[in-house]
């Protein structure tokens, strides 16, 4: 195979691996920080052991985020030598800024968050877990500044030619707020805590349907409905903005979302379809004008469409982008029913009486998962031919230096290794899912385990 | 170009680049030192005490990697295409073992069978040898020159080449250095038996550090001319080589004298002005060309413009204060020998 899709292969890969955890991590965070908050102030216990519980599968998600995150960084500069080489001035700054003042902020306050509890006063262990919450918030606010450079640069000069051309950066904060930036970035939070708050949803929907741990699972239960239905709104709020941007800043890749081929004309949203590309039809269920309504709030406004581009100025897989982007918003629209039907029966007090409810539950924290996943596809499939937009092409931006060889033997040796580690994942949390919110220290006033002790005396 | 007391932009940079790197590799040295002794450990309880003396830093220690590569990045974006795509397997190799060891350090506590303990023992052991031998393999790269061509190109053979007998020597140098650096870390965290141990294994690895120390210093001079020079053009700086001396001496004659603190302070300092051998030595070139001198990236060949440089001077002058500050409060709530409670690993 050849070595750019190999490169890209292995980027693509790595990066969707990656990306199940900090949003998970940031989820989590928000609903660490609510838990510990409300136990500072209402003093019960209950939600210090929801406090203490959602830390522990925290760890395991923060860990990995930070392992396979440490691939991510290095992997710019081993397999995309020409694309580091032509973004570092202006990406530079960011990542720097990312790197001193979020993740460093994270990581130091972690191990208070973790090892801390009994060694810190709780008010100096909540301001670890919201230093390490807003971490992570800003972990994603210089990474997804990085990225809406790539779709819409700003704020830079292009200097030198060829292989020596490379983007400087002239205006600081025009390349911070590049035109997608806000945007995007409130759409990558609200996913995220929307992962968190689901996966809460869905460990204590599980108690609830064995009958474990009631009494504090209906607390946390409702606490991440809460953040749950607010989000999935908000959610449609900011995906709206996004396409809104998407539809002045990136043309060709709103028109590959739709699949709207003419060139100028009203553009119909599809529920549902099916893009075929040689024909240049879609088949599927469909609103007309709907995207032109979206865009102006008038179903004859005309949208560009794909053939006002050159063929190698759009992405070559529309369908792909198509379906993601349409996965994507068919389980938006899903979380915002379920969870406002959950908060409907909440008011009428049955919440807790509907089993199959909670079952729908279980399984729902994959959904914000999915959707993270294939908006993200959409986003980078839809910007291609470019790496960055209208500047730098995909098939130019790899290293020139390695070797498809290279590229394979680092690939199969990422898919052993990131295999390991997601059974990992699997099993810790399984594991901590059934061993419950209680410590054994908590539940009874048992001495600590007897080879706690010895070390302790040695 | 920009100038900040007198000294230009890529100067502060490479200063920038070269402390981050040095705080990076006395931390994480401390903890795949550590971590290469495990295996000299019989009981399950002195692994599991050793483990946990690692256990509440070694992430927070990898942070310092990803913002050297990042700084890396930013101020020398040509430096990091080309220096990480030209020793792509050993980076590779490298990723794959960071992940490996989490893994490894995450799993063992998780089942009580003596098989698995076993198992992830030796996978957090090799791990941690392997990735203390890479970073040094990496740096006798470095220091050696690398067939650079036209267009800051890697011409080599990418896979075999970075295991060259210089690279092996730098390799088994710096296992060695972080593994009395490590030893010394555990002794500081760990009491009665394991600790009697300790003492007797920091010897062993101090030999294994002089004679590895030893061969290689004598391989550059006899083999590596290029290195020297800066010696011979300058000779005030051979007071550099003389420091390392004199601190890795001085660790042995501490920890005998039960001044631990004091003797991990002067194999940090060790790790520190052995690095500052390298960026003597290697200064203004970041990576060497065996092919031309003219493919030799220098700091100014790499540098961000001037804009960019300035931008990020001032996100480090903010953010360092911070970092520090909180780094010492986090390892002053941990400090002392090693308790395990629930949350140990």
């Amino acid at each position: 195979m050849d070595t750019e899709i190999l490169a890209r292969i292995q980027f693509a890969f790595t990066i969707a691996f990656h990306y199940i955890y900090p949003p998970l991590s940031i989820g989590l965070g928000l609903l660490m920080v609510a838990f510990e908050s409300l136990y500072i102030r209402t003093k019960n216990k209950q939600y210090h052991t929801l406090a203490k519980f959602w830390t522990k599968i925290f760890a395991l998600t923060f860990g990995i985020g930070v392992v396979t995150g440490i691939v991510m960084e290095f992997e710019f500069g081993t397999n995309w030598a020409v694309y580091s080489r032509y973004v570092g001035d202006v990406f530079g700054s960011a990542l720097a800024a990312e790197g001193i003042f979020a993740f460093a902020l994270e990581s130091g306050f972690l191990g208070i968050l973790l090892f801390g509890w009994n060694r810190v006063k709780p008010w100096v262990h909540l301001v670890s877990t919201i230093g390490v919450f807003f971490g992570s918030m800003f972990s994603a606010v210089w990474i997804v500044v990085a990225n809406s450079w790539q779709q819409t640069p700003a704020g830079y000069h292009i200097v030198g030619e060829g292989l020596d051309a490379r983007a400087e950066i002239t205006d600081f904060w025009a390349m911070v707020f590049n035109p997608s930036s806000v945007d995007r970035l409130l759409h990558v939070w609200l996913g995220a805590f929307l992962a968190g708050s689901f996966l809460v949803l869905s460990v204590h929907a599980y108690y609830l349907i064995k009958g474990r741990y009631v009494e504090i699972s209906k607390k946390a239960f409702k606490i991440a409905l809460v953040v749950a239905t607010f989000f999935s709104l908000g959610q449609l709020a900011t995906g709206h903005k996004s396409a809104d941007g998407v539809a002045h800043n990136q043309p060709a890749k709103l028109a590959a979302l739709e699949g709207h081929f003419e060139a100028s004309a009203p553009a119909d949203m599809y529920l549902l379809g099916w893009v075929d590309k040689k024909n240049q039809k879609v088949s599927g269920i469909k609103i007309p004008g709907g995207l032109s309504f979206l865009l102006d709030y008038d179903v004859n406004t005309p949208v560009t469409g794909l053939n006002a581009f050159p063929e190698d100025e759009i992405p070559s897989q529309i369908n792909a982008v198509f379906q993601f982007y349409h996965l994507m918003v068919a389980i938006g629209m899903f979380l915002i029913l379920l969870t406002l039907f959950a908060s409907f029966m909440w008011w009428k007090g049955k919440l807790f009486q509907k089993k199959w409810l909670l079952q729908i539950f279980v399984f729902a924290a994959l959904l914000p998962q999915i959707a993270n996943q294939v908006g993200w596809f959409a986003a980078e499939m839809g910007r291609q031919p470019w790496v960055v937009y209208g500047h730098l092409r995909t098939s130019e931006a790899f290293s020139q230096a390695v070797t498809d060889n290279q590229i394979l033997f680092s690939l199969i040796l990422f898919m052993f290794v990131y295999t390991l580690l997601f059974i990992l994942f699997v099993y810790l949390l399984n594991k901590k899912i059934k061993h419950g919110p209680y410590d054994e220290s908590e539940t009874d006033d048992r001495p600590l385990t007897k080879e706690i002790t010895e070390a302790i005396t040695i | 170009m920009g100038t900040l007391l007198g000294i230009d932009y890529p100067t502060w940079w490479f200063l920038v680049v070269g402390g981050l790197f040095s705080g990076y590799a006395i931390l994480d040295g401390f903890d795949f030192g550590a971590g290469a002794w495990h295996l000299f450990f019989r009981k399950e309880l002195s692994r599991r005490i050793a483990l946990n003396a690692v256990g509440p830093v070694w992430d927070g220690n990898e942070v310092w990697l990803v913002i050297g590569g990042g700084a890396l990045f930013a101020g020398f974006p040509l430096m990091y295409a080309t220096f990480f795509s030209s020793l792509y397997i050993p980076f590779m190799l490298f990723l794959m073992f960071i992940i490996f060891r989490a893994i490894a350090i995450e799993f063992r506590g998780k089942e009580p069978m003596r098989w698995w303990k076993n198992l992830w023992d030796v996978g957090y052991s090799v791990s941690s040898i392997m990735l203390a031998f890479l970073l040094g393999v990496v740096l006798g790269n470095v220091l050696q020159g690398i067939q650079i061509g036209e267009n800051y190109l890697y011409q080599g053979d990418g896979f075999f080449e970075f295991l060259n007998p210089y690279a092996l020597m730098t390799g088994l140098t710096t296992l060695s250095l972080f593994m009395v650096h490590g030893a010394i870390y555990l002794l500081l965290k760990t009491e009665g038996r394991l600790f009697a141990k300790l003492t007797i294994l920091l010897k062993k690895g101090m030999i294994f550090f002089m004679i590895c120390f030893g061969i290689t210093t004598l391989y550059t001079l006899l083999y590596i001319p290029h290195l020297s020079d800066e010696f011979r053009g300058n000779p005030s700086l051979f007071i550099v080589p003389l420091m390392v001396f004199l601190c890795i001496a001085n660790v042995p004659r501490l920890a005998n004298k039960k001044k631990f603190k004091m003797a991990f302070f002067f194999s940090s300092l060790t790790i520190a002005l052995m690095l500052v051998l390298v960026a003597v030595e290697l200064y203004p070139d970041l990576l060497l060309s065996s092919i031309s001198p003219e493919y030799t990236i220098d700091i100014y060949k790499a540098a961000s413009s001037t804009k960019s440089m300035g931008i990020m001077l001032t996100i480090v002058a903010i953010g360092t204060p911070l970092v520090l500050g909180y780094t010492f409060f986090v390892y002053k709530t941990f400090k002392g020998k090693v308790q395990l409670d629930e949350t140990s690993y």
